[in-house]
């Protein structure tokens, strides 16, 4: 685990003088473990980059309660057996005040027992059903999606409306993919789909031909991948090298790190015609999210991370946003007070305003799904360009209509 | 699902996998095989050779002739490393056996965490104009990459079983390995001759290290699967046998191909392990044993 | 009697850590550290006491884990209930590895035990119940109300378990099974030739290991409130197991607790202070230099000064 803190001591100064406040207040402490290697780890570097980000703006307004903020993040490598150990590390040693999240479902799953048994308030990070079981009642998931049918129906019925008949699954094993695909497996079954291939793997496979050939031979009309970026960037050059048949009309739908720049980057042309879900594309309209990309944009060259910085970016920033708002509207660091702000407050932030249902999860949920288009190798730039990202569903965003099958829209 | 077409396309692949392993395993035959050395550290030495692969990549070195840049480099590093076990341990006697398998798990161990020190837990891949595109056979996509490795591993076995059979040093080797005591008699060395032999199956790793950089992304950990699959391969062939290792490698990758198109990828890592605890249980002297 | 008092002595003082007011994270870090103590003395009695290096312990760590979880799982059933099913589970295994011995020796054997490692984590991956590679989260049940939280309730628990440990590798050192074991690692050969019953022992040895590796895993999945696959069969208790042993002297029982608390408390200040590698590095370079330089571990360094003491 390798320790990041950010103390704007500079800031602060200037914050303390300009509000007249006597000096040597405790801070605020805010911990939480980001993965920054392993598999999730080019999307966590970015995303911890917007939660810095915020963490000034908000020192230079002040801190919260008049207090600076201090942001304690470790890495916990996509691994989930390092998390509940940063997490009591970050209780019990650092003794943080408020707790955000891991990025990701996997890193993220451990420490759901934790928070609850300790009764904690826990700011959830673009993960998955991950408290399904535990049902904790101080979590609050951000991330554009709820349950399951908000992730597939938009994937699924884009299927449909080809005509397709029958669909395999190809998920990992692991919390973020198995839960997608139980969900998925029912709204298939609802929709009158015929499954014609399952496969769980383990997360750590790295070689798919065997499966991709064993798809191909099964003939379906839809393939829905649940995987994490390791893995999507091994099935997407698997297929690419031994294709995946000329029965296939859509490909794609839960592969996580087809968001992330370098990924993007690196996969180039193979992307072309991969209909997968996306939390914002170029030409999606937030309040404040344009002027907040600019900023990041400048901050990213410097820390050479995503340049870009589309998918998890705004979405931190937004975390802290509903910490600050939730803070200074109930003036408490209580974590039941500010639970309760939180489940009856809708809270405003750079992705739009954010309503909590009672599981933890966004009440409208906002998954984009779109399809790669017209892709060229090696260039980042590119993916400015919203014509890259044709947006399938929902309607309120949609730009274009699918191309299939999946082998000819690759072409394309 | 299943179909007939599945199961041949499986068994291909399982060919092309088992000369892979055939060809990561050879440096064992040699070491294990033919030295007795308890080197559980082959595959993290073959790992370690893959990053240092990976390093000549980013300065432009395609993998295969970075494999066999890096040889002559590992050779001088075995000679060093069975040197210094040789002095440490094997000198003592048995007794020191149960000790040099504890410092082989050691320098594994270290091995492995250096790596993760040094380039992180992230995968690592390499570029070559034949990864990531297929030969079109008969209506099968094969892999380049796999038939890359394919070839490396018969070139290899063929070299290494020549030198054995043809040349002074290699039936040198043969004859350490058979008899020390009647090799001393005859004024020979043997712990030079052995010396030797460890360097060239550590240089072998160097190749080997670049075909599994080449046949997959690498991180640090991989060495631990590796380890299964290396011995199980040298212990079905039957200690010291190149041949042997040839087919025993074949067998392995076609049962593994088999299982996981059969029963899915969950099962992989069971095959090798399953197969190896099989043929200890049943034939420890393996196919060809001497 | 000196053994016992000691002993007593030290379960009232872990009593009264736990019961006092200092940091929780004491706790949190005694626990794993009092768990390299259980494992590397399990280890030691067949690794140290016959000589056969056994590389498996994950395997009888993460059984007896599993074993926990299952019966947590399907009945609720208390700590010390998944306890004893780990170390049944665990000395199962153990009796299945001690058949293994009649074909397999040195290098053979330990290799035969890291592919047990494998299959058995092959076989949790693929087992949907308890969660597969996914993994499963437990809700710990509520605790007594003499102990603050649950975290001290298991050290104190396995305060309990390290002494019984000890105790057990402590009576097999100095009873006839020990010097059965001893004659076995010296040389089997002539061991069996003066009738001495190796099967027998070898069994033994294997049965009490593997228990008391599982037991040591049982309480895992209520320590973490989390089980999965991937780090409950990590190769890292393996090295951990032998290098404890290896480090404090494997011909005596005090070796391995004494190679267990300095290894387990200097991996404990390395992952808060530097990180979770650089402790793995530690014991590897601590491991390698101790086979090569000092094969008799720490103890064997002492033992010269002892005898020397001992005899005046």
């Amino acid at each position: 685990m390798k320790l990041h803190r950010v103390i704007p001591t500079a800031l602060a100064a200037a914050a303390l003088l300009f509000s007249g406040v006597a000096a040597a207040q405790q801070p605020v402490k805010i911990g939480m473990s980001m993965p920054q290697t392993g598999s999730l780890g080019a999307g966590g570097k970015a995303a911890l980059l917007a939660l810095q980000m915020w963490v000034e703006d908000v020192n230079a307004k002040g801190g919260l309660l008049g207090r600076k903020v201090e942001f304690i993040a470790y890495d916990d490598q996509t691994n989930p057996a390092l998390t509940p150990g940063i997490y009591t590390k970050l209780l019990d040693v650092d003794k943080v005040d408020l707790l955000i999240a891991p990025y990701g479902t996997v890193p993220t799953a451990p420490i759901m027992p934790l928070v609850k048994q300790r009764d904690l308030l826990l700011m959830g990070n673009f993960s998955f059903q991950v408290n399904r079981t535990v049902q904790h009642d101080k979590w609050f998931n951000n991330a554009p999606w709820n349950n399951a049918e908000s992730w597939s129906a938009g994937f699924i019925g884009t299927g449909q409306k080809l005509g397709a008949k029958s669909i395999a699954f190809l998920a990992a094993d692991q919390e973020f993919a198995q839960n997608l695909a139980n969900g998925a497996r029912e709204l298939a079954k609802k929709a009158g789909l015929q499954t014609v291939y399952n496969q769980n793997y383990p997360p750590t496979t790295v070689d798919f031909s065997t499966m991709i050939r064993a798809i191909r031979a099964a003939k379906p009309d839809i393939v829905f991948v649940m995987s994490y970026p390791n893995d999507s960037v091994a099935i997407v050059r698997a297929v690419n090298e031994i294709g995946v048949g000329d029965s296939v009309k859509l490909f794609g739908g839960g592969m996580v790190g087809l968001q992330f720049t370098p990924i993007m980057e690196s996969l180039g042309s193979s992307l072309n015609g991969i209909v997968n879900y996306n939390s914002w594309v170029p030409g999606i309209q937030y309040p404040g999210i344009e002027e907040f990309l600019k900023r990041y944009a400048k901050r990213a060259a410097e820390a050479k991370v995503d340049p870009l910085g589309f998918y998890l970016p705004p979405f931190n920033y937004a975390i802290g946003q509903m910490i600050e708002q939730a803070v200074t509207a109930t003036k408490s660091l209580d974590h039941k007070v500010l639970a309760d702000y939180i489940r009856k407050n809708e809270m405003k932030t750079i992705v739009g305003p954010i309503r909590y249902g009672p599981d933890g999860e966004w009440a409208n949920p906002r998954v984009v799904q779109a399809q790669f288009r017209g892709v060229v190798d090696k260039n980042v730039e590119q993916f400015r360009d919203p014509k890259k990202f044709v947006v399938l569903y929902p309607d309120t965003f949609k730009t274009g209509d699918v191309i299939a099958p999946f082998e000819k829209a690759r072409g394309k | 699902m299943f179909s007939f077409e599945l199961l041949l396309e499986a068994i291909l692949f399982g060919v092309l996998l088992g000369c892979f392993y055939a060809a990561v395993s050879i440096g064992l035959s040699v070491s294990f095989g033919l030295l007795d050395v308890p080197h559980v550290a082959h595959p993290a030495i073959m790992v370690f050779g893959a990053y240092c692969t990976y390093l000549l990549g980013t300065y432009g070195f395609d993998p295969i002739v970075a494999g066999i840049v890096l040889m002559p480099v590992f050779f001088l590093l075995g000679v060093g490393v069975y040197r210094f076990y040789y002095e440490s341990f094997e000198k003592r006697g048995t007794e020191a056996g149960v000790r040099g398998l504890a410092f082989f798990f050691g320098i594994a161990f270290i091995i492995e965490v250096g790596l993760i020190l040094v380039f992180g837990v992230d995968q690592r891949m390499v570029q070559a104009p034949y990864i990531g595109t297929s030969l079109s056979l008969f209506g099968y996509r094969i892999p380049y990459r796999l038939v890359v490795a394919f070839g490396v591993a018969l070139v290899l076995t063929a070299a290494l079983t020549v030198y054995f059979s043809k040349t002074f040093l290699g039936r040198a080797i043969k004859a350490v390995a058979q008899d020390e005591p009647a090799l001393r008699l005859m004024g020979a060395n043997p712990v030079r001759i052995k010396q030797w032999a460890f360097g060239i199956a550590t240089g072998v790793s160097a190749l080997a290290g670049a075909m599994l950089i080449i046949v997959g992304p690498v991180e640090p950990a991989l060495d631990r699967l590796y380890i299964g699959r290396t011995f199980c391969v040298v212990v079905l062939a039957g200690l010291g046998s190149m041949t042997g290792t040839l087919a025993a490698g074949l067998i392995l990758g076609i049962a593994e191909s088999i299982v996981l198109t059969l029963f899915g990828a969950s099962w992989a890592p069971a095959v090798a392990f399953g197969l190896l605890l099989i043929v200890l249980g049943i034939r420890p002297q393996g196919l060809f044993g001497r | 009697m000196k053994y016992w008092i000691v002993s007593a002595a030290l379960v009232l003082a872990a009593l009264g850590l736990a019961l006092s007011g200092i940091n929780e994270y004491v706790f949190f870090a005694g626990f794993v550290v009092l768990t390299f103590v259980v494992l590397a003395t399990a280890w030691n009695i067949l690794g140290g006491y016959a000589g056969y290096v056994n590389f498996g312990t994950p395997a009888f760590f993460g059984l007896g884990a599993y074993s926990a979880a299952v019966l947590f799982k399907a009945l609720g059933a208390p700590l010390v209930l998944q306890i004893a099913a780990g170390a049944v589970m665990g000395g199962l295994l153990g009796f299945g590895v001690g058949l293994l011995t009649l074909r397999l020796r040195g290098i053979f054997f330990a290799i035969a035990t890291v592919a047990v490692i494998f299959i058995m984590e092959t076989l949790m991956v693929n087992w949907r119940y308890v969660g597969g590679a996914t993994g499963l989260q437990l809700l710990r049940p509520p605790v007594p109300e003499v102990f603050g939280t649950y975290t001290r309730m298991l050290f104190v628990v396995m305060v309990v378990m390290a002494v019984a440990a000890v105790s057990i590798a402590r009576y097999v050192q100095t009873s006839w099974i020990g010097r059965g074991l001893r004659a076995i690692r010296d040389s089997e050969e002539a061991a069996e030739c003066s009738g001495v019953p190796t099967l027998r022992l070898k069994l033994f040895a294997c049965v009490v290991s593997g228990a008391l590796m599982g037991a040591a895993g049982a309480p895992m999945p209520m320590y973490l409130s989390f089980i999965e696959p991937a780090s409950t069969f990590n190769l890292n208790y393996a090295i951990a197991a032998l290098g404890s042993a290896t480090i404090g002297g494997m011909s005596h029982w005090l070796g391995p607790i004494i190679g267990a608390i300095l290894l387990g408390s200097l991996q404990q200040i390395v992952t808060v202070t530097i990180s979770g590698e650089v402790n793995v590095l530690v014991v590897g370079v601590l491991l390698v230099l101790f086979v090569v330089v000092a094969p008799e571990g720490i103890l064997g360094l002492f033992k010269k000064k002892l005898f020397a003491a001992k005899s005046r």
